[in-house]
């Protein structure tokens, strides 16, 4: 559903926030996507959503290369950024009409396909409801219900549960895991929750500093000793929460931890960090 | 579908979208058009005993056109912020359609409210010709579609706290260089020479031509190219802003 092959983002002045990024997500798996604030997350999120170009390497998202076809790439995805994106003063079924709409659906198809989808987020009773008056949660369904409207094969999640009470994201953990065993989405998901990615996702990529630096599913990462969150430390000496030595976007050399982890996991994807370093 | 008809079709959905939340948001006609209204009580008496409503109303409607048109990318800031912007634009959407589509929407809000102001100078003395009235608004549209989408690519570009008063203070002095409230041709040398500098003079004498029922005069020709230069090079200036940094 996913490959990418050193995918790489260099910001103008010289910052490289993405330093050549291999990994392949197959259909109907959930995959965290992992690691502390400004590793790289969003900023490959961004590239793989069609949101920013690529400097270097190449990828196929839904079977659509990203550099030539963006266009398909788009008509296949959905999503859900961290800031989700809900006017604060419309009526929020009005905007996913128009939402799927955009996708080529006609009027009548918009709002069969709407109410369907609120429907399944349990949201029917909230569409008159302008944006700003849903709460956290109401708003955080409602952005997934962006993500869907259209019937992607694969959503692309950013951080979904940031700022989410703990029954909140419960509910939305629910909801998507709901989607994957209902109707075979393929998720990708940013998150910076080690419970989130440990209780939701089949596999993981754990990123620092702009490459990746471990995956596996979370137990092979675990190695049945510790919790992710030692895991995480172990790889890349800090804690998931906090914030890059150098600013919100990495530049930095990589981190000390590789080595060590290298040991843990069997599957040989470490290679693939190793790979991605030479992209620099 | 092909490339026109889903541009087109895009482009309306989003000015349709558009529209919807401008009717919505009442207070924001009515005030957008109160301003050069105030003129129009306040000052359109007084600038009556020197001239005519006919040379007073055409400067009120570029003035309405900077504010309302030019100030429009107000609403792409909160848009931004507030990630509908990036839901948008994840779509496969024609990115050209989702500038448009704004920008046209804005252009009806700049017409409603020079139409507004037109008639409510009929009841105070205004006697423009009809055919010179509808050319005004034509013209009074494009030069809308022209400011909406500069000023939405200045919205992007800028710092988002910055774009309300650095665009408001640089409104003031276009107005006053287009000769809105005194024709430029009474202005010393070097004021007049600034003023050709800026397109809405041409346009303003355009429309000023236009309401004494002169047409085919070099001024309306210029008038009419400039604002037509203006908006075709805000268009492109303005979808390249909106491509920016996507693949």
């Amino acid at each position: 559903m996913i490959k990418t092959s050193a995918l790489s983002k260099t910001f103008p002045g010289g910052v490289e926030a993405v330093r050549g990024v291999d990994l392949t997500v197959e259909t109907g798996e959930i995959v965290g996507f992992l690691g502390p604030n400004g590793a790289g997350k969003t900023t490959t999120m961004r590239m793989l959503t069609t949101l920013l170009r690529p400097t270097g390497g190449s990828a196929t998202v839904a079977g659509h290369d990203l550099i030539t076809d963006p266009k398909g790439v788009r008509r296949s995805i959905g999503y859900v950024s961290q800031s989700g994106g809900i006017a604060p003063a419309n009526p929020v079924g009005e905007e996913l009409e128009l939402h799927a709409m955009l996708y080529g659906m006609r009027p009548a198809e918009a709002r069969d396909r709407v109410a369907e989808v609120l429907g399944r987020l349990g949201l029917t009773a909230l569409r008159e409801r302008p944006g700003g008056a849903l709460s956290g949660g109401q708003r955080r369904r409602f952005d997934l219900a962006f993500g869907l409207v259209h019937n992607p094969s694969l959503l692309f999640l950013d951080e979904p549960t940031t700022g989410l009470d703990p029954q909140s994201r419960a509910v939305l953990w629910d909801r998507i895991r709901d989607l994957r065993d209902g109707v075979g989405l393929t998720v990708f998901l940013t998150t910076h929750y080690l419970e989130e990615a440990d209780t939701l996702a089949d596999r993981l990529f754990v990123i620092d500093h702009g490459v990746i630096v471990a995956e596996g599913t979370p137990a092979e990462l675990k190695g049945g000793t510790g919790t992710l969150d030692d895991v995480f430390l172990s790889i890349t000496g800090r804690s998931l929460r906090d914030d890059p030595p150098g600013g919100e976007v990495p530049g930095g050399s990589q981190p000390a931890g590789v080595t060590a982890f290298e040991a843990r996991v069997a599957d040989g994807t470490t290679e693939g960090s190793g790979a991605a370093g030479e992209e620099r | 579908m092909n490339g026109l008809t889903g541009i087109v079709r895009d482009t309306w959905l989003i000015f349709r979208h558009n529209v919807r939340i401008s009717l919505r948001q009442k207070a924001g006609i009515v005030f957008g058009v109160l301003q050069p209204l105030l003129y129009l009580v306040l000052f359109g008496p007084l600038f009556a005993t020197i001239g005519t409503w006919e040379t007073l109303i055409p400067g009120l409607l570029v003035q309405v056109g900077l504010f309302s048109a030019g100030l429009s990318g107000f609403g792409i800031v909160f848009d931004a912020q507030a990630g509908v912007l990036d839901r948008l634009r994840v779509t496969p959407a024609h990115r050209v359609s989702l500038l448009l589509g704004r920008v046209l929407a804005g252009s009806l809000t700049l017409l409603i409210q020079s139409i507004t102001l037109i008639a409510v100078g009929y009841a105070f003395g205004l006697r423009a010709t009809l055919p010179g009235v509808l050319l005004a608004l034509a013209l009074m549209a494009l030069l809308g579609v022209g400011l909406a989408a500069l000023s939405n690519a200045i919205a992007l570009v800028m710092d988002p706290d910055a774009f309300a008063p650095v665009m408001s203070t640089a409104v003031v002095p276009l107005v006053l260089l287009s000769g809105a409230f005194l024709p430029m041709s009474m202005a010393p040398g070097w004021l007049d020479a600034l003023s050709r500098l800026t397109p809405f003079r041409y346009v303003l004498e355009a429309i000023r031509e236009l309401f004494v029922g002169r047409y085919a005069t070099m001024t309306v020709v210029a008038g009419v190219a400039v604002t037509a230069v203006l908006s075709v090079v805000c268009v492109l200036v303005g979808t390249r802003v909106f491509n920016r940094e996507n693949a």
